[in-house]
């Protein structure tokens, strides 16, 4: 039986390009409400696990549902309209659009039926939570970094998610910034959207997250809560080094711990 | 020589690319003589400063200072002049061309004599043997490796008298890393001074004398490798602490 509080499931699920695995028979289980972070070292297969969700790949082999539905075959256009929405690593709005009429595209295009002054209407509302209402009549293109990535947010929300990837949302940003996203994160978990956090900055993941899956060449190494996952021996040498997580838990206490 | 008596000296770097600031401050001091390693997480500024310091990024604050000259800013050309050579991240060897054609092309712009250059390649194959077998081979069809062999001694043709290395053990076994670790050594003890950048903790503090650990854009530790590596701020920088 289908338990009605999950939402994503990931069943044996691969990617492969050519000869790399990129995704090696990952399964996990997404439940509604959680944030989830997924974090490993630089290749490990973040990003394309998410572009597997989303359909931007297809899986080679094993199977993605969501909502109790298998959605391994389906295209970006169709995950996005059952309920998923991503942010990208390299923000790319319409630059010569507003920054209104960027996240109105967004909502047009992921909710049938809509016209578009409804569409802005429901844009301006993503615009005013990222803080950004104040620019909305400005052209894309003139935004800082921090606040692209707040367009990128709300244009994912525009499409009213049951499910959000948010990937490297915080990568160049400063300490406020990171600061500030964390806080449109932690509310938007609260009004009941589901988010998956790709994130290389520990520090927002032990922060924000109430689960951590964490990859390494593609494949699942620890599952669990952020404190649990910092502590598991895997993690510690696919960060530090195999010989580092060896020695034992932080501040080793033997004396010729490294000799 | 500046009074600290540093190689380097690095204060109030900031740096990054376009508008994303990278580095956001960062002080260093290299003691001639001496192997340094610089550690910390992906995206911990590393290579952001490795290549700001040989001039592939222009720092917008802060201080650069090599033997008492400012060089922060200046051409990658200049800063090689200077007696500063980067062994890149991933090697970046002219794959076609032979072993040999690489490492001259670390001289190139030595505009050496023939007998100084043969002098200078001799250096180079007495501390890589298998270079010497290679010499005549393609680079690009090498092993990781010999490639990084290849890669610090193109280095070392250009006569540094830094050499920084930007992931020495990247997709290399342990046995071969701990070859390279020796070769460094061995250079060490001629007076090279280095920086090096290893994703492998114990390698690197084993390797080096002092380090710096670094997270976010900044350094926040240094010291003697052998004290460091018992020190619960690395395993902090990398697996992280809640912000408040």
């Amino acid at each position: 039986m289908a338990d009605p509080q999950v939402l994503l499931t990931l069943k044996g699920a691969s990617r492969r390009f050519g000869g790399l695995l990129a995704v090696d028979r990952v399964d996990l289980t997404v439940r509604r409400g959680e944030i989830l972070g997924l974090i490993g070292p630089n290749g490990a297969g973040k990003t394309t696990l998410v572009n597997m969700v989303t359909g931007v790949h297809r899986a080679s082999s094993g199977q993605v549902r969501f909502e109790d539905r298998d959605i391994t075959a389906l295209k970006p256009y169709q995950t996005a309209r059952i309920g998923m929405a991503r942010t990208f690593q390299i923000v790319q709005p319409f630059p010569e659009l507003s920054v209104l009429d960027n996240v109105a595209a967004a909502a047009l295009f992921s909710r049938k039926g809509l016209s578009p002054a409804r569409a802005r209407h429901s844009a301006l509302a993503q615009l005013a939570f990222v803080g950004l209402e104040a620019a909305a009549d400005q052209r894309a293109a003139t935004l800082t970094l921090a606040m692209r990535k707040r367009l990128e947010l709300a244009k994912a929300l525009a499409m009213q998610p049951k499910l959000l990837f948010l990937d490297e949302v915080n990568a160049g940003l400063n300490s406020q910034e990171v600061e500030r996203a964390m806080g449109l994160i932690r509310q938007l978990a609260d009004s009941g959207i589901t988010i998956v956090l790709i994130e290389h900055l520990m520090k927002v993941v032990l922060s924000v997250c109430s689960r951590v899956f964490v990859l390494q060449n593609g494949g699942l190494i620890a599952d669990g809560t952020p404190a649990e996952v910092v502590a598991d021996a895997k993690v510690i040498a696919a960060y530090l080094g195999s010989r580092y997580a060896k020695l034992g838990p932080s501040a080793p206490t033997t004396a010729e711990a490294h000799s | 020589m500046t009074a600290a008596g540093g190689l380097l000296a690095i204060s109030d770097l900031k740096a990054g690319y376009g508008e994303i600031t990278v580095l956001w401050g960062v002080n260093l001091t290299l003691a001639p003589g001496q192997i340094t390693a610089l550690i910390g997480s992906n995206g911990a500024g590393k290579s952001t400063l490795m290549r700001t310091i040989s001039g592939l990024i222009v720092p917008s604050e802060g201080r650069i200072v090599c033997r008492g000259a400012e060089i922060g800013g200046a051409s990658p050309a200049r800063i090689l002049a200077a007696g500063i050579a980067q062994v890149p991240e991933g090697r970046r060897l002219f794959g076609a061309m032979s072993v040999e054609d690489n490492l001259l092309m670390g001289a190139y712009s030595r505009r050496l004599s023939a007998a100084a250059q043969k002098r200078d390649l001799d250096r180079v194959y007495r501390i890589f043997p298998k270079l010497h077998e290679r010499r005549t081979q393609a680079a690009g069809t090498m092993s990781g490796g010999e490639q990084q062999m290849c890669a610090i001694g193109r280095g070392l043709m250009s006569a540094p008298s830094l050499l920084l290395i930007d992931e020495l053990s990247l997709g290399l076994s342990p046995l071969l890393v701990e070859q390279l670790c020796e070769a460094l050594r061995q250079l060490n003890a001629e007076g090279m001074t280095m920086l090096v950048v290893e994703q492998d903790v114990v390698t690197a503090l084993e390797l080096s004398t002092s380090a710096y650990v670094m997270d976010m854009g900044r350094v926040v530790k240094h010291g003697p490798s052998a004290e460091l590596i018992r020190d619960p701020a690395i395993q902090e920088a990398y697996l992280g602490t809640p912000m408040s």
